[in-house]
């Protein structure tokens, strides 16, 4: 593996060594010394273009516990408001002398481009590229609900696909990132994937993606799913009204507390996932959010995990 | 090189009975020099010495007066992360480590390998050692040395020592890994 772009780009292969060195990677986050010496000497750039918590956090706390030295790079107070190019930034960071970089941009196909060109020739991890694919989200997803599914069967879950679970992934998904890397990598490891929303807040063409398309969260919920990913609505990318109301959204496409007692008097096992930032009281109750079904803590923790094996898949040998 | 490149060859140097000996005989070498078995932790290096640790843990906890749970001794120390080759070779899915529920802290470790070769899986299994606690003594018993250390490593329990070429491959197979016990030396003398 060279890059991380896009989980469409993953084999089955891949995603699973990637889930199954994640697994250890979260079990050495547990120990009193939580850090790992594999990455020693070398330096991993968190070159950050938009705004960014818990991923930003993530990957420079998953490079220090692989003992990489990290430099944080956010594109406000930088050289880019005056009007520097990506490729020079790039290059000013391969000179300061990177091993790796993450980038987080705007620009859908921002990662991929760094990637193709010749400007650095260093791995690639794409942190977020504008509506085009967050694929570290999607995989600390996957592992999260792979973790989870094996937990309360009581099996183990190194080697394991997702094979016929159910997700419905629910919300904005014409704007998300997150929903667009894990539909790829759900198809990928089996799982069986349905998309809720409005009308407006699905992309043109999303029929001809592998999955089931609803505009009924209640008939999904009461046909019985897995895992509920239910995202966050994105009014910094919404120029245009998709929705009459912030209520109106709520009481049709929102986790709101009637939909959580319907879970909970179902008997239902369906875990509350969501990749934060939450927009409690818009897309997920605070009920929802606090409920035992919400992974929304276990996903921060995973989230760390998994970018520990993917900065160590790219920076160690080639796998395969 | 070698210029007249005979057909590989492959010999048995250690068959199963001889690998049931020679851990019988580590087992009562690793107690003698514990003085019995007290603090006693055998950890197997992943993928091959965690069997062998458990091999003669059994044997250990069999001579042992009273009832001891040969479980309780041993445990799985994964050195993947502490190589210092991760650069060069290819991406190693590390395996987990378990300590016995006593920890390691204050406790005689024998760290258990198939082959003692350049010495360098030892060095990452001391690191890591260092990192999960601080046993009183540390001490190496292996199934194998080939000899060729590239560090100034050796082992205090060795099951045969095996002079070997560096263009041979030595091959421990066991089995709860590959269905077979014995030790193969493969490759042109």
């Amino acid at each position: 593996m060279k890059h991380l772009l896009s989980t469409a780009d993953l084999t089955r292969e891949e995603a699973i060594s990637i889930l199954d060195i994640a697994e250890e990677m979260r079990e050495s986050g547990t120990r009193a010394i939580k850090k790992l010496p594999a990455l020693r000497g070398r330096t991993v750039v968190n070159l950050f273009f938009e705004d960014s918590t818990r991923t930003r956090i993530s990957f420079e706390a998953a490079a220090k516990r692989l003992s990489a030295d990290v430099i944080n790079f956010s594109a406000k107070g930088s050289s880019v408001s005056k009007g520097e190019s990506l490729k020079d930034t790039a290059q000013t960071l391969l000179a300061i002398g990177a091993d790796a970089v993450v980038i987080r941009h705007p620009d859908s196909g921002a990662p991929a481009r760094l990637a193709a060109t010749d400007w650095i020739g260093l791995p690639i991890v794409n942190a977020g590229d504008g509506t085009h694919e967050h694929p570290t989200q999607a995989l600390l997803d996957a592992f999260t609900l792979r973790r989870q599914v094996a937990l309360r069967n009581g099996t183990n879950p190194a080697g394991q696909g997702l094979d016929g679970l159910k997700v419905a992934i629910v919300g904005d998904i014409l704007h998300s990132r997150v929903a667009r890397s894990n539909l790829w990598l759900l198809n990928t490891l089996g799982a069986e994937v349905t998309m809720v929303a409005p009308p407006t807040l699905l992309p043109v063409g999303a029929h001809s993606w592998p999955c089931t398309i609803s505009y009924d969260l209640d008939a999904v919920i009461a046909s019985g799913v897995d895992a509920l990913m239910m995202l966050r609505v994105q009014g910094e990318r919404m120029n245009a009204a998709y929705f009459p109301n912030p209520r109106e959204y709520s009481r049709y496409w929102g986790l709101d507390d009637a939909r959580l007692g319907q879970l909970d008097s179902s008997g239902a096992e369906t875990l509350i996932m969501h990749p934060g930032p939450m927009n409690r009281g818009l897309e997920i109750s605070s009920a929802a959010a606090d409920s035992p079904r919400s992974t929304v803590l276990d996903q921060v923790t995973n989230g760390v995990a998994v970018r520990m094996a993917s900065l160590y898949m790219l920076l160690s040998g080639d796998l395969i | 090189m070698n210029e007249n490149s005979a057909p590989d060859v492959s010999r048995t140097v250690l068959t199963g009975d001889d690998i049931d000996r020679v851990l019988t005989r580590v087992a009562f070498e690793i107690i003698e020099a514990n003085k019995g078995t007290d603090d006693l932790v055998l950890l197997g290096i992943p993928s091959r010495g965690f069997p062998l640790a458990q091999r003669l843990a059994q044997r250990i906890a069999a001579s042992a007066p009273g009832n001891l749970d040969p479980a309780a001794l041993v445990g799985q120390l994964d050195i993947t992360m502490y190589r210092d080759d991760l650069r060069h070779s290819t991406t190693r899915t590390p395996s987990p480590t378990r300590l016995p529920a006593g920890g390691i802290d204050g406790k005689v470790v024998v760290l258990v390998d198939d082959v003692l070769y350049s010495g360098r899986t030892i060095r990452a299994a001391l690191d890591a050692l260092a990192d999960w606690g601080r046993p009183r003594i540390v001490r190496l018993a292996v199934l194998v040395d080939r000899g060729h250390r590239e560090l100034p490593i050796r082992a205090d329990h060795v099951g045969k020592n095996l002079p070997t070429a560096k263009s041979e491959k030595v091959r421990v197979h066991l089995a709860e890994i590959d269905g077979t016990n014995e030790v193969i030396i493969e490759g042109a003398a």
